[in-house]
């Protein structure tokens, strides 16, 4: 690879923020990675049935923890959290409070169309004057990759996707995002809205002082907004199971080769 | 009925998701009894009037100030013009990076009902269902489009490209030029690889690999095979390897053709990505490993006699062609 650009030097701040900046992270309830994939109610319903929520990864490891970064980087930056989503959020905005974050919103609606869920962050954040908006790129559940984009043209705000590193320099952002087959350095003045993945930051863990403030963080409740869903989902269903696996001895290589071009004719 | 296609163009080119998206709107007419046509932005050598032998009728091509780098912004609202003038009624985008940061704009702004990762042709006897893989592969869903402007971003390697005869014509269209709020300040490109998504085989290395410095037996199988390169996310995370490369549950999730996974155990997160390839191929020595229930080729054996044997065996099918 050849580095037409200087990458921006991610973890050291040099950089001068904006004072006073306001940043919205957009937090979203999913079952652990692990957890045993099965349907309810006529195969209409996912069954969290023993399932462990978590924070959707790209939303907690790389949008959230960038924020703190910043935040941590200029002690003057406010981050708001907001999810969308009934009573059962509750512990999952509690955990993201304790990473970090000053202040918390969820706004009670179980509705599971993106278009709705994105209008309810999109009026929030209307409002609230952001002048940043992070959503993590996808939730890994529903794989919807849609309420940045969604927010964006809700609020005909810029929009930049799949970022990788993200630095500021005053009013100015210079994001690297991940394009087919590369990357690609774009600048945008702010009010901005990233969706965010891998690179952004590292993992963090909370800690006890984090997890006792956390629970005296404000975190309130607003009524959603009323607005039609634009899709609804018929059915879930699992895929086919695997007819088994056929072990070739590890003696014979070449009859693996012969196989995967005679038999799966994948070569 | 009246469908438009987004065609995408990668550095001027057109790619294989740009044939699936045509020849998938293309279908998706005649089983409508419509008409499907594409819109394609910026400049290009191609020759788009061949987009007729893959179902469409007609090509928009804009060029202007605005299609010249990349804005999603900028993108939606010359997509959105382009829709109006041409009172289209469904909406086809590739649900790559480019398709999921603009169809989504333009389902809020046409208030037009949107499904990401389509893998098959939507179910139009009655209503209009779009079958979409969820849980990161693991599961599938059916979705019901409720309003009358319907999108689809259709999952790459997932919708089979046929040719078959016809020219489209092509036109170029005026729209507005959009203020470019997010600049391009500069693009790196990884050349001469072939890009993941998009690969019909995919070989794969993990921890069994042991340390970047023996990830020549994967380049070299792949290289032979005319394969793009992947890995598992702890080789990315301690920098074995690109990120780019990290293909699972949270890295990219694939379908080709085939998949070669060496020395992957292939925990739960890791098969979220790649279980929808049509043939999974594992060569590990724990013969516990949870990637042999997935896959439908193994060799529980050392990777590092086993892929030599492979490669040779490889080279002599190749030379014999």
């Amino acid at each position: 690879m050849q580095t037409i650009f200087a990458t921006p030097e991610q973890g050291k701040e040099p950089t001068q923020q904006k004072s006073d900046m306001k940043i919205l992270v957009c937090i979203s309830k999913t079952p652990d990675t692990t957890a045993k994939i099965a349907f309810t109610d006529n195969n209409t319903k996912f069954s969290g049935d023993g399932v462990q929520w978590i924070i959707n990864p790209y939303d907690e490891w790389y949008s959230l923890v960038r924020a703190i970064e910043l935040k941590e980087a200029d002690p003057s930056v406010t981050i708001h959290l907001i999810t969308v989503g009934g009573a059962d959020c509750e512990p999952i905005i509690r955990k993201a409070l304790a990473l970090g974050g000053d202040e918390a919103f969820r706004i009670q609606c179980e509705e599971n169309d993106s278009y709705v869920v994105a209008m309810q962050i999109a009026s929030f954040a209307k409002s609230g004057q952001y002048d940043l908006i992070f959503t993590g790129k996808e939730t890994i559940d529903y794989n919807g990759s849609s309420i940045g984009a969604m927010v964006s043209a809700a609020l005909d705000l810029p929009f930049v996707s799949h970022a990788t590193k993200f630095q500021l320099n005053g009013n100015n952002a210079l994001v690297t995002r991940e394009i087919e087959g590369g990357e690609e350095i774009c600048s945008a003045a702010l009010p901005l809205i990233v969706s965010c993945q891998k690179g952004m930051a590292e993992q963090r863990i909370p800690n006890m002082k984090g997890i006792m403030g956390a629970r005296t963080k404000p975190l309130k409740t607003i009524e959603a907004e009323s607005h039609q869903a634009q899709t609804s989902i018929s059915n879930f269903d699992l895929p086919p199971a695997k007819a088994g696996v056929k072990l070739i001895s590890p003696e014979q290589p070449e009859e693996l080769i012969r196989l995967l071009q005679e038999e799966a004719k994948a070569i | 009925m009246n469908i438009l296609v987004y065609i995408e163009l990668n550095e001027g080119k057109l790619k294989k998701a740009a044939f699936e998206a045509a020849c998938y709107g293309g279908d998706l007419a005649k089983q409508t009894g419509s008409t499907a046509n594409a819109i394609v932005f910026g400049e290009t050598n191609e020759d788009l009037s061949t987009l007729g032998a893959y179902g469409i009728s007609n090509v928009y091509h804009v060029i202007n100030s605005a299609t010249y780098s990349f804005d999603a912004r900028a993108f939606s609202k010359m997509i959105a013009e382009v829709v109006q003038k041409q009172s289209s009624d469904i909406l086809i985008f590739s649900n790559t990076i480019t398709g999921k940061s603009i169809a989504p704009q333009l389902s809020v702004m046409l208030k037009a009902g949107l499904v990401t990762g389509a893998i098959e042709l939507p179910k139009t006897s009655n209503g209009f269902t779009v079958k979409k893989s969820v849980f990161s592969g693991k599961a599938f869903s059916e979705i019901n489009i409720l309003t009358e402007k319907k999108i689809i971003a259709l999952q790459p390697n997932s919708y089979n490209v046929s040719k078959g005869e016809g020219s489209a014509q092509v036109q170029s269209m005026e729209t507005s030029s959009p203020e470019v709020k997010v600049k391009v300040e500069s693009v790196q490109k990884v050349s001469g690889e072939v890009s993941l998504t998009e690969a019909d085989i995919v070989v794969s290395g993990g921890r069994g690999l042991k340390g970047p410095e023996n990830w020549g037996l994967v380049t070299e199988l792949a290289q032979l095979l005319g394969a793009a390169t992947a890995c598992s996310r702890p080789v990315a995370d301690v920098h074995w390897r690109p990120h780019h490369e990290h293909v699972g549950q949270t890295g990219i999730a694939i379908a080709p053709n085939l998949y070669i996974a060496i020395g992957i155990s292939g925990a739960i997160q890791h098969l979220a990505g790649v279980n929808r390839s049509k043939t999974i191929v594992v060569i590990n020595k724990d013969p516990e490993a949870p990637f042999f229930k997935a896959a439908d080729y193994g060799i529980v054996g050392d990777a590092f006699e086993v892929v030599p044997k492979m490669i040779e065996a490889v080279k002599k099918i190749k030379q014999q062609a």
